[in-house]
């Protein structure tokens, strides 16, 4: 308990994302973009957690997400959790939420697809929160969780 | 309707399903009309399909309208690697409307997003012939007097045949009954099985083809195709069962109608063809009225 705020309250100002599974956190980044910030970043992976196995955290210096912005992760990471911290202090918590539609961030997971063909942003509707599965917008087939590929 | 793509057959409402099939049952009365006069439409098949394109271009043609594309990908900029993106934009810009059949999924849905003239789907893989759909629904129609609460039956291959998920979702509007006999590697899929589920429908499958055809109202027959087995074995000893034949149809409905998209290869056996149930030439002809149909309502001249 004293071991996890400290983890979390180690940040001044910013968000930290907890609760990704381990093998998910490199997904996360990715969606999130966050090799292209500047700001501070602090990664921890293969985290014990009771709930979930192993588990990573990314701690963001100065870095507050928009909803719409977040909730992209959740295909990665379902169960995230979110501490917005002000000065050392958590004074929100969120979790995340499957959006109803996505862009840009998985693949079409049928190989006769055109945007597995040619350059095309994907966009998905998402026909299942629960256990994530998408609907491409172009060729109309179902990729499930499982063949799930993020960008 | 005006300037509206025909990509899935979800793209059109109840409504405009029945704007079509009422001017398709115009054209066929009149099927002569020069309404089509100074438009160019563009036929673009990246694959070879005779039958559909000789369907579309009669229907221009009986239109008075003129075309220019190519029939198989061979013959055109494709062949050296041009994206469909630079070919769509290119040919949007001689024609009034591109139709275009395509072997990759989705092809058709991102060519309506490039083109600014509207573009109809002629088939785009194992995805979405909305136009097939439509001359689906105006043969049934034009067969039952309706299209409401008809007990449909699928023979042959519910799991690649793409006609089948179409006139699947747009019969599902109608409170229709589903059929489906099928091989079990060729069964229906599951998404299609929760689509119904969700609508409430009522749905059967069978391994069989037996008498229980006596309570159908159409039989939709498909082709078995021997590349869909994992298995050749499982196709040479499936490939047989799926056949109707004229005796099967003793105790059937009198208003029952057999279907097929065609071609035919030999799960309709010939001696069916002169049977008053046969009705899957008369389909092909229907074709022609329903495509006529959907042009001049896209083109907005209907
Ligand atoms: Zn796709």
């Amino acid at each position: 308990m004293t071991e996890k705020k400290l983890q979390v309250s180690a940040i001044q100002n910013g968000t930290v994302i907890d609760h990704i599974p381990a093998d998910k956190l490199f997904d996360v980044i990715d969606i999130l973009g966050l090799d292209k910030i500047n700001n501070q970043i602090t990664f921890g992976t293969n985290l014990e957690s009771k709930k979930m196995g192993l588990k990573a955290i990314i701690k963001l210096s100065d870095i507050f997400f928009a909803d719409n912005e977040i909730n992209k992760i959740a295909l990665a990471a379902p169960e995230a959790k979110l501490n917005i911290v002000k000065d050392y202090q958590v004074v929100e918590k969120k979790i995340v939420e499957v959006p109803d539609s996505i862009s840009g961030i998985a693949k079409c997971g049928n190989p006769k697809c055109i945007t597995n063909h040619e350059e095309i942003i994907t966009k998905f509707q998402v026909v299942n929160k629960k256990k994530v599965a998408l609907r491409c917008h172009y060729c109309e087939k179902i990729t499930d969780s499982e063949h799930m590929e993020i960008f | 309707m005006k300037n509206k793509n025909l990509v899935s057959i979800t793209d059109f409402s109840k409504e405009e399903i029945f704007k079509i099939l009422n001017l398709a049952e115009e054209f066929e009365k009149n099927p002569n009309q020069n309404l089509l006069e100074g438009k160019v439409i563009a036929t673009l098949f990246f694959e070879p399909s005779t039958r559909t394109r000789l369907s579309f271009e009669s229907a221009i043609s009986r239109l008075g309208g003129k075309y220019i594309g190519f029939t198989d990908a061979a013959s055109s900029s494709v062949k050296k690697g041009e994206s469909l993106k630079d070919t769509i934009m290119t040919v949007a810009n001689y024609s009034d409307m591109i139709i275009m059949r395509h072997p990759i999924e989705g092809s058709a849905r991102w060519a309506s997003e490039v083109s600014r003239v509207p573009v109809v789907n002629a088939g785009d893989g194992a995805n979405q012939h909305p136009t097939q759909t439509l001359l689906d629904l105006f043969s049934i129609r034009k067969t039952q007097g309706t299209l409401d609460n008809l007990n449909v039956f699928f023979v042959g291959d519910l799991k690649y045949g793409r006609t089948v998920h179409s006139l699947l979702q747009a019969m599902s509007m109608f409170n229709t009954t589903f059929n489906f006999i099928s091989p079990e590697e060729l069964k229906i899929p599951v998404e299609y099985k929760m689509f119904l589920d969700k609508k409430g429908l009522k749905y059967y499958e069978h391994r069989d083809f037996s008498d229980i055809i006596s309570h159908a109202d159409i039989i939709y027959m498909t082709r078995i195709q021997r590349e869909r087995f994992s298995d050749p074995m499982e196709y040479e000893k499936t490939k047989n069962s799926y056949v109707l034949r004229k005796n099967m149809l003793k105790n059937t409905k009198e208003n029952m109608k057999i279907l097929h998209p065609l071609p035919r290869v030999n799960e309709i056996n010939i001696d069916v063809d002169s049977d008053e149930k046969a009705y899957y030439f008369t389909q092909a002809l229907n074709g022609v009225f329903t495509r006529q149909a959907i042009i001049t309502s896209i083109l907005g001249l209907k």
